[in-house]
């Protein structure tokens, strides 16, 4: 008779595993209070450290894959989450109204950069496109951070940097299950039905959620902290899964369970499921460079210095445009904000793995996210008092 | 009262904002989650803030209190927060309306409106929870909790 291990905790696997990961888990936490003492996001850290302890790297470790790839599956659905638990139906309603005009100047300032860049690299379109979402898309949690570090969500500038992040959302909505379909689709016909597909689906979820959210709020309301945790944990990843089998991305199924969450249960939840977006998260970012081999991520320096600087030029004249109602200085401070790029590129370019092109372009997006990740929000600490020496000025004592 | 403009920040909160009468720029942003953030806008640049001073929940009301706001409104506003779909208006009974002399319990408005009265003010006095007993006197501000729809009952009762 052959007994079965009811508990794997036990098992000699497991112990190697846990040893494993421990140590990961440790090095991603001194690498994290190392960032937040330089005030800087700790994105690029854990890219690095995947590529130090990575195939090819100074350290390679031989960490049991499979375990790490699907948390760090997990974590992309817990980021996408937690980006649609941060606004309301009402703020996106807004968005859709008034903001047209702003998320349309932003897309084409930022996506053309990445795309041409692909198509003069000789990538397939598919690709290229894979890249415009790379440099399109401003990292939320960076600005979110940098507005909080330098204490500027009272300055007038930035409203217009919110709303713009709302857009950026709701176009990655958009983007994610149509790249999604075209990565999935092979003949031309097939690839339209699963946009059409897609785009159905997310327009219904998106529907339901706006408007049937408050009545799902209304249920989670009276559970208790941990059912609650664990309601929003099961939801995300069973409509995503089933999102992922309708080929929408599961990133977005994620997406609209953030959203049809409002009022008092939305509060509620984002404390709870922030510790675990940020375990997930780590975890994601650091095997995406995993991954990679670090030639194909320092090769790519080069070409991501180059995109990055004008991807940094398009961002800055994105907020200087849509910012307009305010002075000069302030606008600078709006473009220079939305400069750096993080998650969502990172997450972007975690679609394209099957590509053909598939290694050069994740090389390239984490070089150019290593860039603009630590630039920007340099360049957003600096650009007062840059325009201040400019004038002449002394700066106010704060 | 100079006139407070209001900018919705997505995902972040709401901010207040209005001109001192000595010139100065002042806000108050409240974050979803209960924090608040008072802002003074510096007068070389309007679009940034110099000052920021940051509160927790408790901080705020200390704040208001010592700058002397009623500490009764501000347990209301916990309670109207507590309960959606309820909320809470204070009301004067007008020297005309039919109400006037009636007591709380003869009155009915309970019944009528489904609003009920949760403290009656009367010269400065506050009696808090109101027994059926108490008439309800022209001059009176009765504190009434109830839906919408049922407060604008109350209102109407009240003023004819």
């Amino acid at each position: 008779m052959t007994t079965v291990p009811l508990l794997a905790a036990t098992s000699p696997s497991a112990a190697i595993a846990f040893v494993e990961i421990g140590v990961v888990v440790l090095g991603l936490s001194v690498l994290a209070r190392f960032a937040g003492r330089l005030g800087i996001t700790a994105i690029p850290f854990y890219l690095l450290a995947g590529l130090a302890v990575g195939e090819g790297g100074l350290a390679p470790l031989d960490l049991s894959e499979e375990f790490i790839s699907l948390t760090a599956e997990i974590g992309v659905l817990l980021l996408l989450l937690t980006l649609g638990l941060e606004y309301s139906a009402d703020e996106l309603r807004a968005g859709l109204r008034t903001g047209a005009a702003s998320g349309s100047i932003d897309a084409v300032l930022n996506f053309t950069p990445g795309f041409v860049a692909g198509l003069l690299l000789g990538w397939d379109i598919t690709t290229a496109a894979l890249l415009g979402g790379v440099t399109w898309i401003s990292s939320s949690g960076v600005v979110s951070k940098v507005l909080h570090d330098l204490d500027r969500f009272g300055n007038r500038e930035t409203p217009v940097v919110l709303n713009l992040l709302v857009l950026e959302d709701l176009a990655m909505a958009l983007y994610l299950p149509v790249l999604g379909a075209v990565i999935a689709g092979t003949a031309v016909i097939a690839t339209l039905v699963n946009i059409g597909v897609a785009l159905a689906v997310v327009a219904f979820i998106l529907a339901m959620a706006l408007r049937w959210g408050h009545v799902l709020s209304r249920l989670l309301a009276p559970a208790s902290d941990e059912a609650l945790l664990l309601s929003i944990f099961g939801m995300t990843l069973l409509v995503g899964g089933i999102a992922q089998q309708v080929e929408v991305s599961s990133a977005i199924g994620a997406f609209l369970v953030g959203l049809a969450l409002s009022g008092p249960v939305q509060l509620r939840a984002s404390p709870l499921v922030h510790p675990l977006r940020d375990l997930f998260a780590a975890t994601f970012f650091f095997f995406f460079s995993f991954q990679l081999q670090p030639g194909a991520v320092f090769g790519a320096l080069l070409p991501a210095g180059v995109l990055a600087v004008v991807a940094i030029v398009t961002k800055v004249a994105t907020g200087w445009l849509l910012a307009s109602h305010v002075g000069t200085r302030a606008r600078l401070r709006a473009g220079t904000t939305l400069v750096a790029r993080g998650e969502f590129s990172i997450v972007i370019a975690s679609l394209g793995a099957a590509g053909a092109f598939a290694t050069d372009l994740q090389g390239l997006a984490a070089a150019f996210v290593l860039l603009t990740a630590i630039v920007g929000p340099l360049m957003a600490k600096y650009v007062d008092r840059l325009s201040l020496a400019e004038r002449g000025t002394a700066p106010a004592a704060a | 009262m100079p006139d407070v403009t209001e900018t919705q920040l997505p995902g972040v909160g709401v901010r207040h904002e209005f001109e001192t009468s000595a010139g100065e720029r002042v806000a108050i942003l409240a974050h979803r989650g209960g924090r608040r953030e008072v802002l003074v806008y510096d007068a070389s640049d309007p679009d940034r803030c110099t000052t920021v001073l940051h509160l927790s929940s408790d901080d705020t009301r200390t704040l208001a209190e010592m700058l002397g706001a009623s500490q009764v409104s501000q347990a209301l506003s916990a309670v109207e927060q507590q309960v959606e779909g309820l909320a809470i208006d204070w009301v004067t009974v007008a020297q005309g309306s039919r109400m006037a002399g009636e007591t709380i319990g003869s009155s009915n408005l309970r019944a009528h409106t489904g609003a009920s009265i949760v403290a009656l003010v009367r010269d400065k006095e506050t009696i808090a929870a109101p027994g059926p007993e108490h008439e309800l006197v022209p001059g009176d501000v009765a504190v009434a909790v109830g839906t919408p729809d049922g407060l604008q009952e109350f209102r109407d009762l009240l003023s004819a």
